[in-house]
């Protein structure tokens, strides 16, 4: 059986060489995040996630959540100690704000962290990643009253939160949601209706639960802009911010899923007994627009669930490969010993696709993370702007692309252990199944394609997405003008999948207004193409400075080695694709709208 | 009372080995490293007897390259409160080491001091013991149970043929075996912690310590590959191979 280990080594790597950790450490607030500090902080969240975390994922797919007759939530075994040993050790509040108790670290050393949390326990995850998302929605927008009663207890982690957003009439479209918040005399407002899809909103782990509702005033206008956000906590609190009286709120039902089981995904009524004390987060009307503030956040977080169940799907498989022996390999002589599946091509060739996989969607994503840091704290206006842009344009890619290829990447990991892959004993297909909520929580990936394509490309007639084409477009000719053979490979690759997705963007450009059906029916293939150009362009910087410090002897040379080796499969085997995407994502799709939808 | 932890930085216990080409060590260049894991042992002792109030401060002390500060920090993030690091580029060997401790132990004067039994990269198991000659202090090894009470210090350790519990008048020398206890996740907030509480260097000669090695390593070679199995057919042919082949037989 294969054990997660936190690839430190890689990790380190990303955020030093490509996200630029020591720059993120330079901005206001970072000082804290100096190398040898957010090393000893790796190293001992790998501990914790190897050693607390990981030993209860499997407990947990089996036992699931379970919801009691008297209305309670029963937590699988352990989980309840795990969360208090994780509070205890101040991991929730790791980038959190420190006026509210957190650590005020930088959102990228966040990033490598929470793929630790995600790839060991995803499950377990969840709730700590729900309550970040309730704690940014309150901190951002609501009173400084609600702040100091909540802040403080979210952030260490004695109170968890959660997002009441769906309906059952209410999905994608939050215009459509029904439940309803009613003015007390007090201040208070007393809501009533039915949430589905609410992560933990029942569990065993604390005295609180703070619930984060969306709803409509009786005199809202229809649609988007009549939606506002409420708190409603479980227990009111009383005047010394103890949990007081029971609010009128219960879970009634926990979903049966395909995975994360140990995440109870719950059905919460309001009302039941009249109405639940609600209060109101910043302005009546306007909770639509603080949700989708919170929600890039929350998409950065699912795209790291990808690369963390990515990880876990690749180190588990390579476990697998090395252990089992299976027929002689190919290329070796006669009569030579049965050999371990490692040696066989296929194996090698699925095994390379899962970690270039990997490695492509990590370094994205903690190149984005590293942004978000300066678009937060740069401390000159136009730079916080620039970075911005590029997280707005990143964050979709992030999303959609990670989780796709957490789906690939997981499903060949059951590929690699065979037949023994399907049957659940070994672990590879909890993960195929884990993975598989995150391509459509916090936005489907064809609303994020839809984001892309709309609101990140065409609005601005393709400035930004052009801008950052350049950027790759100048690795893709450095490493493409290399004497070294392997770099110039990699950079001829680049230079041709980035030149077509040029194109691509021209093309959109053009057509998503008067043609928009069209393009919007290759707008997956248009974000993949973006996350296939943008893996490759990290790895790509990755192998150029792998093999500077090669040529300086400098550091590891065989983990350095790979990272030269990895990027060029990338670059022969996956960078490809981008073709084949750009077929759809140039009219290809207008076969897919063509046909009358009865013909279905 | 004060209790000094010397701790040793040791290639991590996940690490496969590997002899260097030449055979004179083990390949260390790129390794991962940790604190050794008997002397975390060791760092969880004192910090808990600092909880419970036997003891007021600990001192965390390590020999060795300047990257062993590296390792003093993570015993600060258990709860250590100061750290000295002796820099020695060169090979230590234990004699030196102990040498190194004993000084900066008369230096400090604790009333204990707490390490573990063995470094797992040499598995020498004779730190403890040397300090324990050099500073005349009677000494507890392979500890299993610690109480401090009225100057003095009770031990249960563990031997060959079960427990022995020995009392020792302070100060004295404790090395620690694996079910000391159980050392605690370092918290986040301990981690950033440490990193601002002090940490002093210091060299051997200023100890006044000659840290020459005394010994010379002839060669370092990796144990014999393990040989497959052989299947025996009946009983009669397994006891005849213990008798000839193996002679564990009479």
């Amino acid at each position: 059986m294969s054990s997660y280990r936190a690839p430190l080594e890689e990790m380190s790597f990303v955020l030093n060489e490509l996200a630029g950790l020591a720059g993120v450490a330079k901005l206001p607030g970072c000082g804290e995040a100096d190398p040898a500090t957010v090393a000893a902080i790796l190293e001992e969240a790998g501990k914790f996630a190897t050693d607390v975390l990981e030993p209860l994922n499997r407990t947990g797919d089996l036992r699931g959540a379970r919801l009691l007759e008297d209305g309670s939530m029963r937590m699988p075994p352990g989980f309840r100690d795990a969360y208090w040993k994780f509070v205890e050790g101040g991991w929730n509040g790791l980038a959190k704000n420190p006026e509210y108790g957190g650590q005020g670290l930088p959102e990228v050393v966040a990033a490598a962290v929470e793929e630790m949390w995600h790839a060991s326990n995803m499950a377990f995850d969840l709730c700590a990643m729900l309550t970040q998302g309730a704690i940014e929605a309150i901190e951002r927008n609501a009173s400084p009253e609600l702040k100091a009663l909540y802040l403080p207890k979210m952030v260490s982690g004695q109170w968890t939160g959660t997002m009441n957003l769906t309906e059952p009439q209410a999905g994608s479209d939050l215009a459509a949601v029904r439940t309803r918040a009613v003015p007390q005399p007090d201040g208070s407002y007393r809501i009533t209706g039915q949430k589905i899809f609410i992560t933990y909103g029942e569990h065993d782990y604390t005295e609180n639960i703070v619930h984060l509702v969306l709803a409509r005033l009786p005199d809202a206008p229809e649609g988007v802009k009549g939606i506002s956000l409420f708190v409603v906590p479980k227990f009111l609190p009383d005047a010394q911010g103890k949990p007081g009286a029971r609010n009128d709120l219960r879970c009634v039902s926990v979903e049966h899923k395909l995975g994360i089981h140990a995440s109870p995904t719950c059905v919460m009524s309001y009302g039941d007994g009249g109405g639940a004390t609600g209060f109101v987060v910043g302005e009546p009307n306007r909770g639509l627009e603080y949700m989708f503030v919170m929600m890039n956040l929350a998409r950065y977080s699912v795209g790291l669930e990808g690369v963390g169940i990515a990880e876990r799907a690749y180190q588990r498989a390579v476990a697998y490969a090395r252990e089992r022996v299976q027929g002689r390999a190919v290329g070796l002589e006669k009569g030579a010993k049965p050999a371990a599946i490692i040696e066989h091509p296929d194996v090698r060739r699925m095994l390379m696709t899962m970690r270039a996989q990997t490695e492509a969607i990590r370094a994205v994503a903690y190149v984005t993370g590293a942004a978000m840091d300066h678009a937060k704290r740069e401390p000159d206006a136009e730079a916080r702007k620039r970075h911005q842009a590029f997280v707005d344009l990143m964050i979709p890619i992030v999303k959609g692309h990670s989780t796709e290829v957490a789906q690939e990447v997981a499903s060949l990991g059951i590929q690699v252990h065979g037949g023994m892959g399907f049957i659940e004993e070994t672990g590879a297909a909890q993960h195929f199944r884990d993975a598989r909520i995150t391509t459509i929580y916090e936005g489907t990936t064809g609303i994020q394609a839809n984001d892309l394509v709309g609101r990140k490309t065409a609005r601005d007639g393709g400035a930004v997405a052009k801008s950052v084409v350049g950027e790759v477009a100048k690795v893709a000719r450095r490493l493409g003008g290399s004497g070294d053979s392997a770099l110039k490979a990699i950079g001829s690759r680049l230079a041709a999948a980035v030149a077509t997705l040029d194109r691509t963007i021209d093309w959109l450009v053009s057509n998503a207004g008067g043609n928009a059906r069209v393009a919007l029916a290759g707008s997956v293939a248009y974000l993949r193409m973006w996350g296939v150009v943008a893996g490759g362009w990290q790895l790509a910087r990755a192998a150029e400075i792998a093999a500077a410090k090669l040529a300086a002897r400098e550091g590891d040379a065989a983990f350095l080695q790979a990272k030269v080796t990895t990027a060029r499969f990338y670059a022969e085997a996956i960078l490809p694709w981008v073709d084949a995407h750009a077929a759809l994502a140039t009219g290809g799709g207008e076969a897919a709208v063509a046909l009358p939808a009865e013909r279905f | 009372m004060k209790i000094l932890v010397p701790i040793k930085r040791v290639v991590d216990f996940n690490v496969k080995v590997r002899v260097k080409p030449d055979g004179s060590g083990v390949d260390t260049a790129n390794v991962k490293m940790s604190m050794n894991p008997f002397d975390e042992i060791a760092v969880e002792e004192a910090v808990r007897l600092k909880e419970r109030g036997v003891a007021t401060e600990v001192v965390a002390v390590s020999c060795g390259v300047a990257a062993c500060q590296e390792t003093l920090r993570t015993a600060l993030a258990i709860g250590a409160d100061r750290a000295i690091l002796v820099q020695a580029d060169g090979e230590l060997e234990p004699l030196a080491v102990a040498k190194l401790v004993a000084a900066v132990a008369k230096k400090e004067a604790p009333q204990l001091v707490i390490l573990g039994k063995q470094a797992i990269d040499d598995d020498a198991n004779q730190v403890g013991q040397m300090v324990a000659a050099l500073l005349d202090w009677p000494q507890a090894t392979f500890a299993s149970k610690v109480e401090v009470a009225g100057g003095k210090a009770t031990v249960k350790r563990e031997v060959d043929g079960g427990l022995e519990t020995v009392e020792l008048e302070l100060p004295a020398v404790i090395t620690t075996d694996l079910r000391l206890n159980e050392p605690r996740y370092a918290t986040l907030p301990n981690i950033m912690k440490a990193k601002k509480k002090p940490l002093e260097t210091l060299d051997p000669a200023g100890l006044g310590v000659d840290v020459s090695p005394r010994l010379s390593t002839l060669k370092v070679a990796e144990p014999p590959a393990r040989k497959g199995g052989g299947k025996v057919a009946d009983v009669a042919e397994l006891v005849a191979k213990l008798r000839n082949e193996a002679k564990v037989l009479p």
